[in-house]
Order: structure tokens, then C-alpha cells, then sequence
């Protein structure tokens, strides 16, 4: 009572200081209680499976057949890291060289042509990327490069998602890496060029030691998105759970098993905790390669601000 | 000598660990022109902030002791957070670089006058004229209100700040450093509209050079790594001062 | 030639052809886009609905996506400005400790990195709970949640970098926090917040795993907040799984479309930066 009447005896300008206040107090509390709402859920509706079934058969057996009860999720675990890894594979090399070209060579004006293309390819829609995957990259492995290695495939196979996912995640890196590569002190290379050495051992063996921190925690960050994307995984990837033998063949990640089986799961029981599980998976696993990225960032370059 | 404006009572404040200000106590004459100096970063800013608790805004700060503005003592710690706008209305600032709001020249003039009242706009126009006019500075940009601020040349943005200042009809006008950033004609400018100002408001005047002061100040004080030496009518302390750290000082 | 540049060397050719392939993946993705959606884009397509049997061949457009997308996206930007807003300001000093800023700049760390099509299931669980089936409003909701973190980062960066000394001065004029707020820092945070703004509607625009079970799809333009919809995304999805040619031509048309607006975006972006740039101060 003290309080509401202390209140209403302010004049107009502090009550509106102290209504925004409580609202924007309201809005920050909210998002942050999002996270934990949305892990909640997820888990509250895998409840029923984990409870019929033991958590390492679920995650390590193959046999998934909902309709029989077979809830194996390895065979989409391992298609996740396989695809993710062959991304990461292509995309990690190219990235850090790229970066550090932007970063160390290129000038002024050029620097911020290419920073502007990575920019916009960080905008493309995952749709499009997967759209562009079937028009070039499906027949580029199913004509070209499964026959130059002795294999069949219809192109939609795990290589192909990893391809397109390799060229989403370009922009993540590349554009994280330029700007801690920049961050370097110049000083440190002075020292550098000093000693005599050339302008490629001094990024070899001072810039990007110095960077490491922030490059590792690029590539984790674009592990984290890799590992998570839906859309145009799964328009290549063949969508189906069955563990590959090779990356020609079809397979499927979490993500995009979830997006196109999602309509069939109301009338198979458990199906439903199982797509739930699938989701618990993805977010904590983006979860934890965000979080070890913070920490590596936060270590190397002492507290404080994003 | 009339009742003082401010007065501090063994104000102590801390920045983390560093002790910054040590038992400060100052006495602010009314309507003249008090000038604290003193050898670079040895509190004055600080000091000025304390009178308007502009010092809030920084971190890790820790305060003891009082200062008292017209007989309130501003650092009670009855005072919350929302009545602080109150308390610094009493108070203008004049920072070392202007920093002119991102908005039009009438703008910036009209922004105080916009918040505590609701005026008719042929008045906010002569609310904005007559302080332009105060500061020196209507005649050049009578023609250009509405233009950016930031078109302004940094003499006539200072200019442009104290006649923002103005127009909240503050009494006391607190100067950090004012002309360190200004041409040596747009300095003129500045100190003769502080001793135009003196008849009316009360000015305390931050400055490191001696030369300033002794034109202009009525006051001094002379803070020497956080404390008080001495302070007193300004042909006292700034000709003839008593004691000998002071005279070291102006001797230079 | 020693070995030092012949490494030297091998790494430039490294980096050159690296950088080949990230340009070239742009320009090709571009140029697939632009001349297989170029080629199939009619004026029909973008001012009718799909007909039956649309998506065997038969006649119509895809006009129910572009107005579902506008109306999506716009939504859930309006809806994300003011919870980011709100958010951004709040973060300033004069309103929460560090410690809480952190906490909540973490929180939004974390949720910027989660998966769109997690938020999609999520708020599929939640329509389900409260019985309602694919409409906007959930598909509105769900994009909201996607672009909060994308928008609050951008505000957050803008708002960060208003000088101190400049809220400092209107504090001595008297103005409560609120007030500098909304007069002051907002007006020199404008450009940054605008690309924020601008950043995350295209991000909205373009996702389609959230709004996948949430916004559903519809062959007619939507009507209400509780008509399903569809969406320039989920469109190109349907379109390009289909067998016929024709048809999958006309997701190449849509992804013209598509990316055509995002680019757009951008471009808007940079412009409107520069305008909104004439009043702060540098």
C-alpha cells in the first residue's frame, strides 16, 4: 500500500520513468527465461519415451521403426555428425584462409567488396541455398564426382548436404575470423618484421596465435549452426535413417528428420517423444558448442561485453 | 560574506580503490565566479561532478561525506535514484568538448524547456531565441535553427551547449575545462559570456590555466591531488596565496 | 627460392583459390537464381493465387506466399522491435548492474544460436496445449522469437556506442533516463538500429523451418491471424520436391522473388544508415 501510494502521489514524468522501467525489466526477464522454458518443454515431452526406454538404447541403437517401437536414433546421429563433419571438413580451411586474406592482404576498398559478398551471402535463405544444392550440386556428385570415385548415387546423399552446409557456414567464420584477426595489435607484427620475418610466417606463427582463441570459437559457433540446419540439409539429403556406409548414399540429420517426418508422428505413440528427444538433442548440443565458445572467448580475452 | 551557494563537509570519495578526493571542504560564493585549479587529474572533474551527482554515472564510486546545496545536503541517503533529475535541474553543465544532441540547433536550445513545461510554440521560439541571444550566439545561427547542430564549428557548438543549459534556468553553472578544446578567439568569446553570466548565476569554473583564472575569477580554489589547499577571493589565492604548495603552483 | 617463399607461395595460391570459392559460391548461387527464376518469373505469378492443380502445372501464382511472407515477417518484426527496444535500452548502465546485463546478454547469446526449427517445434507444442491449430499468428510469434536475438544484438551494439558524456548532458538538463532514452540515445543509435531492424526482417523473411508447422500452408492469401499461410520459403520447399519441371521452375521464380527482397533489404540498409547519420554527432 506505501508503495502504490507513493506512486500515485509522482508526477506524470517519474510514473512513466517507472512503468517503462518495470516493462523493460518485464521483456528482459522474459527472453531470458525463454531458454530454459523452451529446454523444459522439450523435455517434459521426451518424458514418455526415456521412461519406456533406456536413454543409451535410444541414442546407440539402430533400428528405428516407429511403427514396431523401435526408436534407435543412432542412424540419425551419426547421418547429424557425418554431414556437419564433411561441411565443417571443407568449410574450416577455406573460411580461415579466406579470413585471413580479407584480413592481412587485401585493402581498403577491396576488403570491403569481398566483406560485402560474405554479408550478403550470410542473408541467402536456407531455402535457396538448398534450391541452388538441386539444381548444381546434385548432379555435379551424381554425374561427375561419385563415377570418378567408382560409386552410384542419386545425388541427394549425405556429400551433397555437406557441401551446401559448407557454403552456409562460410559467412559465420569468415566474418568472425576477419574481425578477430584485426583485432590484433599491429605491434605484434612490428615485433615480427622486425626479427625479419616474412609477412606469411609472421600471420603463421603471431597473428593467427594470437587469434586462435577467437578463430576456435568461430568454428565452434559455425559447428554449432551447422550442426542445426534444417532446410537445406534436408532438401538434399535423401531423409533417409539408415546408417550410410558411404557419404554417396542417402542419409539424414536430426534437424532435417525432424522437418520432414514432423506431420507423421500424431498417430504413431511415442513418435512424438521421440521427435521431442530429437529436438533436446539438437538444442543442447548447439547449446554446449555456444557455451565453450563463450568460454574460450572469454578466457583469452579477459572479461566483460560480448 | 552572504550565505554560500555550495558547501562541502568533508567530502572523501573513492574510485575503487584509489582515493580521489580527501576531505574536501569548499565553500561556493553566490553569483560570482569560483575557479577550482589545480595540476591535471588530481580530482577537479570529480570534484565538480560531486556538486551536481554527475558522479553517479561512473563505476565503482564510493562517497562520504557531505554537499550541501542550499542547505540540502544532495548525498543524503534518503535520496533515490528518481529525484536525482531534480536535484541536478539546479545545475548546468558546460563540458570540455560540446557535445551537442544529435538533433537541430533550436532543438538542442529547446530540448530542456520541451521536458519540464508545456509551452506554446511562439513562446518555445522566444525561450530559444532569448537564450541563443544569452550565449552569444544568435545572430549566427538565427538563420539556420533548424539545421544539425553538428554543422555548427566547435566554438559555436560550446556556445550552443551553454545556451542549452540556460534555458533549464539553472543557478549555478558548472565549467570543466570549457575552452580547452576552443581557438584562442572562440575562448575570448566564452569568457567574456561567463562574467556577463555571473550577475546572475553562480559559475564555478574548472581550469588548468592560470591565465583564465586570474581574468575571470572572483573565487578560487586550489585542489592539489584530491585536497583542498587553500581557497579564498581569487587576487588572495592566485596573487598572494599563503600557503606554499599554492605558490609553487602558480609559479609554475 | 628457398623454402620460406616456396611455402609462402603455396599458401597464397591456398588462400587465392579459397576466396575463389567463397565469391564463386555467391555469384553462383546468385546466378542460378537470377537465371532459372528470371527465366520462369511471369507478371501472373506474382499477382495470383495458386489455382487447383497449381502444383501439377495447372494456372495460377504464388501471390498467396508473397502476401503470407510480407505479412509474417512484418508482423514478427513490429513484435520484435518493441521487445528488443525495450531490451536495449534496459541494458545500459543507468538501468541494470553488469552482472545483470551479462546475464541477459548471455541469454541472448544462447538463443541467437538455436536452431529455427527448434523454436518451430517449440511453438507447435504450445499451439498444440492450447488447441489451435497452423494459423499466422503462430507463425508470427515463432519468427518473433527468431529475430529478438538477431535485432536486440544489433541495438545493443548501436546503443553501446552513444558517448557517456553525451546522456551525461541531458541529465544535467534535467531529463530522466527515460527521456534520454527515447530523445537522445535512440536518435544516435538510429542508423545502427535501423540495420538491426532491417537485418532481422530479412532474416524473417527468409526462414522457413520455424514457420514450417506453425504458420502452416494455405493456397489462399490469408484473411486472418487464425488462416494458415503460406510463405515464400515454404513454397520453394513444396515446389522444388516436385516431380515436373514446369512446376520446379516456379520455385525458381519464387527464390527470385525471395532473394530479390532480401538483397533489397540490404541495400535499404546501407542507404537508410546514411540518411538517419545527418543529425548525431561523430
Amino acid at each position: 500500500m506505501k508503495i502504490l501510494r507513493a506512486f500515485i502521489s509522482m508526477d506524470s514524468r517519474r510514473k512513466k520513468v517507472v512503468i517503462t522501467t518495470k516493462l523493460m525489466l518485464a521483456a528482459s526477464a522474459l527472453v531470458c527465461a525463454l531458454l530454459f522454458v523452451i529446454i523444459l518443454i522439450l523435455f517434459s515431452g521426451s518424458l514418455p519415451l526415456l521412461k519406456q526406454e533406456s536413454i543409451i538404447n535410444i541414442l546407440f541403437s539402430s533400428f528405428w521403426n516407429p511403427g514396431k517401437g523401435g526408436f534407435g536414433l543412432y542412424p540419425i546421429i551419426i547421418g547429424t555428425v557425418y554431414v556437419t563433419g564433411i561441411a565443417m571438413l571443407f568449410s574450416v580451411p577455406v573460411s580461415i584462409l579466406s579470413s585471413i586474406y580479407i584480413a592481412e592482404y587485401a585493402e581498403g576498398r577491396v576488403r570491403n567488396i569481398i566483406k560485402s559478398f560474405v554479408d550478403v551471402l550470410a542473408g541467402v535463405p536456407s531455402v535457396v541455398y538448398g534450391m541452388c544444392a538441386i539444381i548444381v550440386l546434385v548432379p555435379l556428385v551424381r554425374d561427375y564426382m561419385a563415377p570418378f570415385l567408382g560409386a552410384t548415387s542419386t545425388g541427394f546423399c549425405i556429400l551433397t548436404a555437406g557441401m551446401i552446409l559448407a557454403i552456409m557456414v562460410f559467412p559465420i567464420i569468415i566474418s568472425i575470423c576477419v574481425d578477430v584477426f584485426r583485432a590484433v595489435p599491429n605491434e605484434l607484427r612490428e615485433v615480427s618484421y622486425a626479427i625479419g620475418a616474412t609477412k606469411w610466417e609472421t600471420i603463421k606463427h603471431v597473428v593467427f596465435r594470437a587469434a586462435f582463441p577467437g578463430v576456435s570459437s568461430a568454428v565452434l559457433l559455425g559447428f554449432g549452426r551447422a550442426f542445426g540446419e534444417t532446410m537445406a540439409v534436408c532438401m538434399v539429403v535423401g531423409n533417409i535413417p539408415r546408417l550410410s556406409s558411404s557419404v554417396f548414399e542417402p542419409g539424414t540429420t536430426l534437424a532435417a528428420f525432424i522437418a520432414t517426418n514432423f506431420g507423421e508422428m500424431m498417430s504413431v505413440p511415442f513418435y512424438y517423444s521421440a521427435m521431442m528427444l530429437m529436438a533436446l538433442i539438437l538444442i543442447l548440443v548447439v547449446l554446449i558448442f555456444n557455451i565453450i565458445a563463450k568460454i574460450i572467448i572469454r578466457k583469452s580475452y579477459g572479461g566483460g561485453g560480448r | 560574506m552572504p550565505a554560500p551557494q555550495i558547501v562541502t563537509r568533508d567530502l572523501n570519495l573513492w574510485i575503487g580503490e584509489k582515493h580521489i578526493l580527501k576531505n574536501i571542504n569548499i565553500e561556493i560564493p553566490k553569483k560570482e565566479i569560483a575557479a577550482i585549479i589545480g595540476p591535471s587529474g588530481c580530482g577537479k572533474t570529480t570534484l565538480l561532478k560531486c556538486f551536481n551527482r554527475l558522479i553517479d554515472l561512473t563505476e565503482n564510486v564510493k562517497v562520504k561525506g557531505k554537499v550541501i546545496v542550499d542547505g540540502e545536503n544532495i548525498f543524503d541517503p534518503d535520496i533515490k535514484m528518481i529525484d536525482l533529475p531534480r536535484i541536478r535541474e539546479k545545475m548546468g553543465l558546460l563540458s570540455q568538448r560540446p557535445y551537442p544532441l544529435p538533433m537541430s540547433i533550436y532543438d538542442n536550445v529547446a530540448y530542456g524547456p520541451r521536458i519540464h513545461c508545456r509551452l506554446k510554440k511562439k513562446d518555445l521560439d522566444e525561450t530559444v531565441k532569448h537564450y541563443l541571444e544569452a550565449a552569444g550566439l544568435w545572430n549566427e545561427v538565427k538563420d539556420r535553427l533548424k539545421d544539425p547542430a553538428t554543422s555548427l564549428s566547435v566554438g559555436q557548438q560550446q556556445r550552443l551547449c551553454l545556451a542549452r543549459g540556460l534555458a533549464v534556468e539553472p543557478e549555478v553553472i558548472l565549467c570543466d575545462e570549457p575552452t580547452s578544446a576552443l581557438d584562442p578567439n572562440a575562448t575570448r568569446k566564452i569568457e567574456e559570456l561567463l562574467v556577463k553570466l555571473k550577475k546572475d548565476y553562480t559559475i564555478i569554473l574548472v581550469t588548468h590555466t592560470l591565465r583564465q583564472a586570474k581574468k575571470i575569477a572572483d573565487y578560487a580554489g586550489f585542489v592539489y591531488f584530491g585536497e583542498l589547499i587553500e581557497q579564498g577571493p581569487a587576487d588572495e589565492v592566485l596573487v598572494n596565496p599563503k600557503e606554499k604548495l599554492t605558490k609553487e603552483y602558480i609559479q609554475g | 627460392m628457398n623454402f620460406r617463399t616456396i611455402e609462402e607461395n603455396i599458401f597464397k595460391i591456398l588462400m587465392f583459390i579459397s576466396l575463389i570459392a567463397v565469391m564463386g559460391s555467391l555469384i553462383g548461387i546468385m546466378a542460378v537464381v537470377l537465371i532459372k527464376g528470371g527465366a520462369a518469373l511471369s507478371i501472373g505469378m506474382v499477382t495470383t493465387p495458386p489455382e487447383s492443380g497449381y502444383y501439377l502445372g495447372g494456372e495460377g501464382g504464388i501471390l498467396n506466399a508473397i502476401v503470407g511472407s510480407v505479412y509474417l515477417a512484418s508482423g514478427a518484426t513490429v513484435l520484435a522491435f518493441f521487445i528488443s527496444i525495450a531490451i536495449a535500452i534496459y541494458l545500459q548502465r543507468e538501468f541494470t548492474s553488469s552482472k545483470a546485463a551479462g546475464i541477459i546478454r548471455t541469454s541472448l547469446d544462447m538463443l541467437w544460436g538455436i536452431p529455427s526449427i527448434v523454436y518451430g517445434v517449440f511453438c507447435f507444442i504450445v499451439m498444440m496445449y492450447l488447441g489451435i491449430g497452423t494459423c499466422l499468428l503462430a507463425g508470427i510469434i515463432a519468427l518473433t522469437m527468431i529475430e529478438i536475438p538477431i535485432m536486440t544484438r544489433g541495438m545493443d551494439e548501436a546503443i553501446k556506442m552513444v558517448p557517456p558524456e553525451l546522456k551525461e548532458s541531458t541529465y544535467v538538463l534535467g531529463s530522466n533516463r527515460i527521456e534520454t532514452a527515447i530523445k537522445v540515445v535512440l536518435r544516435q543509435g538510429l542508423p545502427g538500429i535501423t540495420s538491426a531492424v532491417l537485418l532481422a526482417f530479412g532474416r524473417g523473411i527468409g526462414d522457413a523451418a520455424s514457420i514450417l508447422f506453425t504458420a502452416g500452408f494455405s493456397d489462399h492469401i490469408p484473411a486472418s491471424l487464425f488462416d494458415s499461410a503460406a510463405a515464400l520459403p515454404t513454397m520453394i520447399f513444396f515446389l522444388s520436391a516436385l516431380p515436373s519441371p514446369e512446376v520446379r521452375d516456379r520455385a525458381y521464380a519464387a527464390a527470385f522473388i525471395l532473394l530479390s527482397i532480401v538483397l533489397l533489404i540490404s541495400l535499404a540498409s546501407r542507404l537508410l544508415t546514411n540518411k538517419f547519420s545527418r543529425y548525431i554527432i561523430k
